[in-house]
């Protein structure tokens, strides 16, 4: 039984212009999928595929559950009157009618989120008076509180603190032992290694599977293409990206 | 120094004009601050400004200011989508050609020697000539943008916050924005009449400006919004009855104080 289920996908944003194509791959619950690929490569132009944004050509998605999605901090107002606690009850939103008031539940809920991330202590900080990786952190507490089967997150542990990065790496930990899928888009590729699965993807998919044997030089270079530098020895490959924002 | 706050609101005139109001502030406010927290700024002045030709013609035919508001925003909307489509263009210039063209129509329009002497009013609004039927009006239209600010609140929050992820979260980004639109179309119209097609972006954006920069939580911003807006136009009311100057423009000025006293007040944000 997988969670996320993709075949044959191909799809983009305008008629004639295909941004991603022939991605298949299958992920079950509690595995945890690293996505790696060049920026423009497609990464986020899959996650977008998955919650039902891009108009997909050919191919199906099958997912388990209405993904959540991480975003990449980046993209969220700094000025946008919120606390953090604000932004992790936003994951309650979808499942709250407008009429109803967001109660002790969701409160809670928004609460036990942030003590995982482990920010108890800002939860009534500004959003925007955070530092990077708190933000991040405050980003991937909302999704926790979307409570779904499926997270897609958006290069989560790039430019991140390194307290930041082991908060949330343990959460994924925790998140897969609940039998929970995640795909994680990443530059690195040494993280990957670690993950369950890794699907290399470059305008259209290179590889998939296991992270031991699908990562060989021939793959890397197929995926990063130019921004790949190959240290000597054998696997210690890193793929470079250029961090556009 | 209570007489100098009550005595001015004894009469019919000065009862109407308050009432009407602190009914716009309850819209103009909390509207304001969703038209800032989503950039469009621009369109809310030019939407107003770009009504000019419907209200003179409705004050040609002797119809009501309110029906020629509604048609002069569909026009104005109409041709800026027009203009927007063409991607050379896209919609800031839409906008500007659109609304210089229809303020210098609307203008011509009531220079005419045909027009009667009431562009003055279009212009800066006539707080003090709002009837009981205007202030009815007014109330139903702002009831209506309450009511759907109240229903559309965590869509227009998740879509102003981070894009990216609203539809997941249950909101979708386009139809926010279409929606803030549409109920800015609606205070406009509802504020015309007492306001002025030139000052009621005063009130709709003034108090949300300050108020996003004193709140820390968007309820908060938008109740302060509210309350700013109220304020302005009572402070507005009073101003020009002792001073014996515009109303409209007095409610205008007035709003603009707590803006610039706010900006003096240094942002929380963290630069990157």
């Amino acid at each position: 039984m997988s969670a996320v289920r993709v075949e044959g996908l191909s799809g983009g944003y305008r008629p004639g212009q295909e941004a991603l194509r022939d991605v298949s791959f299958a992920a079950g619950p509690g595995q945890v999928v690293g996505v790696l690929g060049p920026n423009g490569g497609g990464k986020t132009t899959l996650f977008r595929a998955l919650l039902g944004e891009l108009p997909v050509r050919r191919g199906e998605v099958t997912l388990a559950g209405a993904p959540a999605y991480v975003p990449q901090t980046e993209r969220a107002r700094l000025d946008f009157p919120v606390s953090a606690l604000d932004v992790a009850l936003m994951g309650a939103y979808g499942r709250t009618p407008w009429y109803r008031r967001l109660g002790r539940r969701e409160r809670d809920a928004a609460r036990d989120a942030l003590a995982r991330v482990g920010l108890t202590a800002v939860a009534d900080e500004t959003f925007g008076a955070l530092s990077g990786g708190q933000r991040q952190r405050v980003l991937l507490a909302r999704a926790l509180v979307q409570d779904a089967p499926v997270l897609l997150l958006d290069e989560p542990l790039s430019g991140v603190d390194g307290a930041s990065a082991a908060g949330i790496e343990r959460v994924f930990g925790e998140l897969r032992d609940e039998g929970r899928t995640l795909l994680v888009a990443t530059h690195d590729v040494h993280q990957a290694a670690s993950w369950d699965l890794v699907l290399c993807v470059h305008g259209r998919q290179v590889a998939v599977g296991k992270p031991r044997e699908t990562l060989t030089p021939d793959v890397l270079r197929e995926t990063y293409g130019a921004e790949l530098i190959v240290l000597e020895g054998g696997d210690a490959a890193v793929g470079v990206g250029h961090h556009a924002h | 120094m209570l007489g100098w706050l009550i005595d001015p609101f004894g009469g019919t005139i000065m009862q109407h004009a308050l009432a009407e109001v602190l009914v716009l502030s309850l819209a103009c406010g909390p509207l304001g601050v969703w038209v800032l927290l989503y950039r469009d700024a621009y369109a809310a002045e030019s939407m107003s400004h770009g009504m000019l030709p419907g209200l003179v013609v409705a004050a040609l035919a002797g119809a009501p200011l309110l029906v020629g508001a509604a048609g002069g925003v569909l026009v104005a909307a109409a041709g800026i989508a027009l203009v927007a489509r063409d991607e050379r263009l896209g919609g800031d210039v839409g906008v500007a050609v659109c609304v210089s063209a229809l303020f210098g129509l609307g203008a011509m329009l009531a220079l005419s020697p045909a027009a009667p002497p009431r562009l003055q009013e279009l212009l800066f609004g006539d707080l003090l000539g709002v009837t009981t039927a205007d202030l009815l009006a007014a109330g139903a239209l702002v009831v209506g943008v309450g009511l759907g600010l109240a229903a559309w609140a965590r869509p227009l929050a998740l879509a102003a916050f981070e894009r990216a992820s609203a539809p997941s979260l249950g909101a979708r980004p386009a139809r926010c924005e279409l929606i803030l639109l549409v109920l800015l179309a609606v205070t406009t119209v509802a504020a015309v009449q007492g306001l002025g097609n030139l000052l009621l972006f005063a009130l709709i954006v003034a108090p949300a400006a300050a108020a996003l920069r004193l709140g820390r939580h968007l309820r908060t911003v938008l109740a302060l919004a509210a309350g700013l807006a109220a304020l302005a136009g009572v402070a507005g009311l009073l101003v020009s009855f002792h001073l014996g100057i515009a109303t409209g423009a007095s409610v205008a000025m007035c709003a603009l104080v707590p803006a610039f006293a706010a900006m003096l007040v240094p942002a929380r944000v963290r630069r990157r």
